[in-house]
């Protein structure tokens, strides 16, 4: 089966494209981007501010039951096109990762089908390549973390 | 962890690149893999090196010819590396996907 999401990341370029299709009409792929209680669900993460606009910005955050910040992030929306496209730079805050620019772009398919497509700029080849590994990173330190639990539970 | 940046830099090579298309639907021996590239066979054999000390390319001797060929396992490393990149967005869009359904519907 084709997959939905892809990922285009050439070797060495400090840039890379997502691209998804969805069984969804391009107003209601919109209306999930654009309305903070709908990114709050899809994104799992609380929406502090979210403005809409040419020249807005947004903050995104999430903490454990404790209260404590796991992830903050934030960026401006450099321009705010309805059902078109939504150009933005993203930051997470307290990470060794530079700011990013990102164009989004929502493409109409058919009555009920619509595709989105995710061009992320790094400031470097090296950033790109940390950011594509991070997931990767993360599942073998969760791994680790989870090996280390078993281990400590033998002891 | 080493090794795999070696993985990486061996695919960063357009002409490195180049061999594994070409392998990737048939065993050739060295010769007729350099007979495929303007550049000269000593430069084509550093290449296949290279790839084959990464483990990207396996050889098999056959009579007095050596053959090279994809290693299928390897080649799949890296296809899995951009995977868990890749699985985070499709889930993030599984989502999206469900949630407007959802509200599609409402």
């Amino acid at each position: 089966m084709e997959q939905k999401t892809k990922v285009h990341a050439e070797d060495g370029k400090q840039d890379l494209v997502i691209t998804r299709e969805f069984e969804l009409p391009l107003e209601l792929l919109f209306k999930a981007y654009a309305e903070a209680e709908l990114v709050e669900q899809w994104m799992g993460n609380k929406v502090l501010k979210l403005e809409n606009k040419n020249h807005g910005s947004y903050l995104f955050e999430t903490r454990d039951p404790q209260g404590n910040v796991l992830f903050r992030a934030n960026g401006v929306i450099h321009s705010f096109v309805p059902e078109k496209n939504i150009t933005r730079t993203f930051e997470m805050e307290n990470a060794p990762f530079p700011v990013q620019l990102e164009f989004l772009e929502f493409e109409k398919l058919g009555p009920d089908t619509s595709k989105l497509t995710m061009h992320i700029v790094y400031k470097s080849v090296t950033d790109r390549d940390n950011m594509l590994k991070l997931p990767f990173a993360y599942g073998i330190n969760m791994a680790h973390n989870r090996l280390q639990e078993i281990i400590e539970k033998l002891k | 962890m080493n090794l795999r940046r070696d993985v990486f830099q061996a695919i960063a090579d357009p002409t490195r690149r180049a061999i594994l298309l070409l392998l990737a639907s048939q065993s050739l021996t060295a010769g007729a893999i350099a007979a495929n590239f303007d550049t000269s066979r000593p430069t084509v054999s550093r290449h296949l090196h290279i790839l084959a000390e990464c483990e990207l390319l396996l050889q098999e001797q056959q009579g007095r010819e050596i053959y090279y060929h994809l290693n299928a396992g390897k080649m799949k490393e890296i296809a899995d590396f951009i995977e868990p990149f890749r699985k985070m967005w499709d889930d993030r869009f599984n989502k999206l996907e469900a949630l407007m359904k959802k509200y599609k519907t409402e």
